[in-house]
């Protein structure tokens, strides 16, 4: 005991830090933030921590090459002793650390501490959220598969969409003219060496302000922020009724933070590791790429926004949204704190969780995705063909090999690009229905150069037999009059209808 | 010692420590920016774009479409299977041809070919295009891009070498067609 206590001493004569850590450790922090509410910034960063450990264990194995990174990851997930954990860990671990962040973030601005004076932490918070997407984004391409290399073509074609520069900027992200080599390692310098440099100095200082100005008191109604007075206010606040970090307030953080680890071994052992899918050869194109979890909500709005809105919403949509988030503790830096008294703040809080729910919900059945082999893969339901005439018959066999089958589901089996067609006979007429079929529209694209009149007619016959029972197919009154005169007085004067 | 100006000569030779590494720095900087952007620099000259050859005119029978790869003519030695590019040909009519890249045109995924119905259909948005390639349905905003193309010693060669997307123009001939 003696001896270790006096290698401390020695190592402090030399180093001068003993008494700033104790300073730290021991500095008072408002009694409420002894809070479970406050211990999501310090899981974030032990989950970084576990990142960084788990990083470098990869990086023995994992060998950033275009031709052979993918073989390497299978030989981590199959030949190494627990190579398959580790990966599970890491990739875990990014899904766990965004959403640690995101949360940590919702509760900072419902607790108003990005106002006077912690605007700067509050920004740093917002670079620390770029970086770690970017970690999470990076990452994703350095699990050199399919949706790896189909990922990195859609980031190389927004990119292009950047008016004037859109062609150079594809071609620095690439690093050449194609997906290549190249490409695969800026992306490992990305992940490996910048971002995390930038995400250690942006977390260095993100804590540093934390500790000098002190951390965010919890939020009083009533009790509002004014410059002039606020930091005389803190200080009196901590002096009279603070409590020392350690181990006033570090105890949640421990255990919070040894929860989340144990949870995301947990998740890593039993689901684990992430892909890699089908490896990344551009000639192996019966793929159906699909971003990381939590870029689902960028595929759906990427699937949703109409054509004309797409590239303006790309370009200037994060903007705006990034300056937004950087002039809020400058538009909103005084004022009331509480979340009770600030209704719009949980507005926005609640509409932007509904609205990535929701989108996220939307991307993981991808409705907008016609079903790439529902046509030689989906039969149709036996209760569709049932009672059915050679000709309705022959018709199904059209609506499956015109691949009809890939847009259009019949008993929810199929495609849901286009509309449902279990009840279409009740909401087109038969020449309603040969119109749609040979002319498209409507985001359908037209079959005339593809179906002969016998094809199409055998088609509607079956797609008129799409109705419920007991309800009778939508027809067209004047037809079946004209019809009716037509075949009853064939050498009549030509009635009105006739074509 | 104090100059004029209440400068001394410390603070004088600080001045033309900073300036001497300012130059340095600079001249240090060409070089790094340089290799920055070679990806860029390369590409203004052309260099990206060859002529090369998808094979025998046989392998494209006429009035189909058919996939054909080719080996990227910009190639390095880590490359490995991302260097092999696939596209669509489609023999017209016997004389002339259409080559497609197989990137959509909204946001670069494969599309495939249906020749049952005559339409590629995109996996990811939903994009659809008609056999001449132009657009039919969904997000896209034009046809697909086509290469350009041309047929020495009854082979079939195409002008490529750079993965084409939306905001690019080159070497697609991307005119938007009415929808037919």
């Amino acid at each position: 005991m003696r001896l270790i206590e006096s290698i401390g001493q020695w190592l402090d004569a030399r180093l001068q830090i003993g008494g700033v850590i104790r300073e730290t450790a021991e500095h008072r922090v408002p009694r409420e933030t002894a809070s479970w509410f406050y211990v999501f910034g310090s899981a974030a960063f032990v989950v970084f921590m576990l990142q960084i450990v788990t990083g470098i264990l990869l990086a023995l194995i994992y060998v950033p090459s275009a031709g052979e990174a993918w073989s390497s990851l299978q030989t981590l997930n199959h030949n190494v002793t627990l190579g398959w954990y580790i990966r599970a860990l890491h990739g875990w671990g990014s899904d766990f650390m965004v959403a640690i962040v995101l949360i940590h973030m919702v509760q900072v601005f419902l607790f108003g501490a990005y106002k006077y004076p912690r605007e700067l932490t509050w920004i740093v918070g917002v670079f620390l959220l770029l970086v770690t997407l970017g970690m999470a984004f990076s990452g994703q391409v350095l699990r050199f598969d399919q949706d790896a290399y189909w990922g990195l073509g859609i980031g190389a074609s927004i990119a292009s969409r950047v008016p004037f520069v859109g062609p150079r900027i594809v071609n620095l992200m690439l690093g050449g003219p194609i997906i290549a080599g190249a490409t695969l390692s800026r992306f490992f310098a990305l992940h490996v060496f910048v971002i995390p440099g930038l995400l250690i100095a942006f977390v260095a200082v993100h804590l540093l302000m934390v500790v000098k100005i002190g951390i965010n008191e919890w939020p009083m109604p009533g009790r509002v922020v004014r410059k002039a007075t606020y930091v005389k206010e803190y200080h009196e606040l901590t002096k009279k009724e603070g409590v020392p970090f350690v181990p006033g307030a570090i105890w949640k953080d421990l255990f919070f933070a040894a929860f989340i680890l144990l949870s995301l071994a947990v998740c890593a052992a039993y689901f684990g590791p992430f892909g890699p899918s089908g490896p990344p050869d551009p000639t192996i194109i019966q793929t159906a790429p699909r971003p990381d979890y939590f870029f689902l909500w960028l595929y759906a709005v990427l699937s949703l926004l109409p054509p004309s809105m797409e590239t303006p919403a790309l370009l200037i949509g994060p903007v705006v949204l990034i300056l937004a988030l950087l002039v809020l503790p400058f538009a909103f830096g005084e004022g009331e704190k509480s979340w009770q008294r600030r209704p719009i703040a949980v507005l926005t809080v609640l509409l932007a969780a509904v609205s990535l729910g929701t989108f996220t919900h939307l991307a993981e059945n991808a409705p907008w995705s016609p079903v790439m082999d529902a046509w030689s893969g989906v039969p149709i339901p036996a209760e569709f063909l049932r009672n059915r005439s050679a000709l309705e018959r022959q018709g199904a066999l059209v609506f499956q090999l015109k691949q009809c089958h890939n847009c259009h589901s019949l008993g929810n089996e199929g495609g849901k690009r286009g509309p449902d067609l279990d009840a279409v006979a009740v909401r087109l007429t038969q020449d309603q229905l040969v119109r749609q079929v040979i002319q498209g529209g409507g985001n359908m694209p037209a079959y005339g150069k593809n179906l002969s009149p016998a094809e199409t007619t055998a088609l509607v016959d079956f797609l008129e037999t799409l109705h419920p029972a007991g309800q009778s197919p939508a027809r067209d009154a004047s037809r079946a009059v004209v019809l009716e005169s037509g075949a009853t007085t064939p050498s009549a004067a030509p009635s009105p209808g006739n074509p | 010692m104090t100059l004029q100006g209440g400068l001394t000569r410390r603070d004088l030779f600080m001045k033309i420590g900073l300036l001497v590494n300012g130059i340095v720095g600079a001249i240090l900087a060409v070089p790094i920016v340089g290799y920055l952007l070679s990806p860029i620099s390369r590409e203004r000259k052309g260099a990206y774009d060859a002529w090369v050859p998808l094979g025998d005119l046989e392998k494209f029978p006429s009035g189909q479409t058919r996939f054909a790869t080719y080996r990227n003519p910009v190639v390095n030695p880590t490359d490995g299977d991302t260097a092999d590019i696939a596209c669509w040909v489609r023999n017209v009519d016997g004389q002339s041809f259409q080559v497609f890249a197989v990137n959509c045109a909204h946001l670069g995924c494969p599309v495939r070919w249906f020749p049952q119905s005559g339409l590629f259909m995109c996996p990811c948005h939903g994009g659809v295009y008609y056999q001449d390639g132009s657009r039919a349905s969904g997000p896209p905003e034009r046809g697909l891009f086509e290469y350009a193309y041309k047929i020495e010693d009854g082979k079939l060669l195409i002008k490529t070498g750079e993965m084409p997307t939306p905001g690019q123009a080159s070497n697609i001939g991307g005119e938007r067609r009415p929808c037919a």
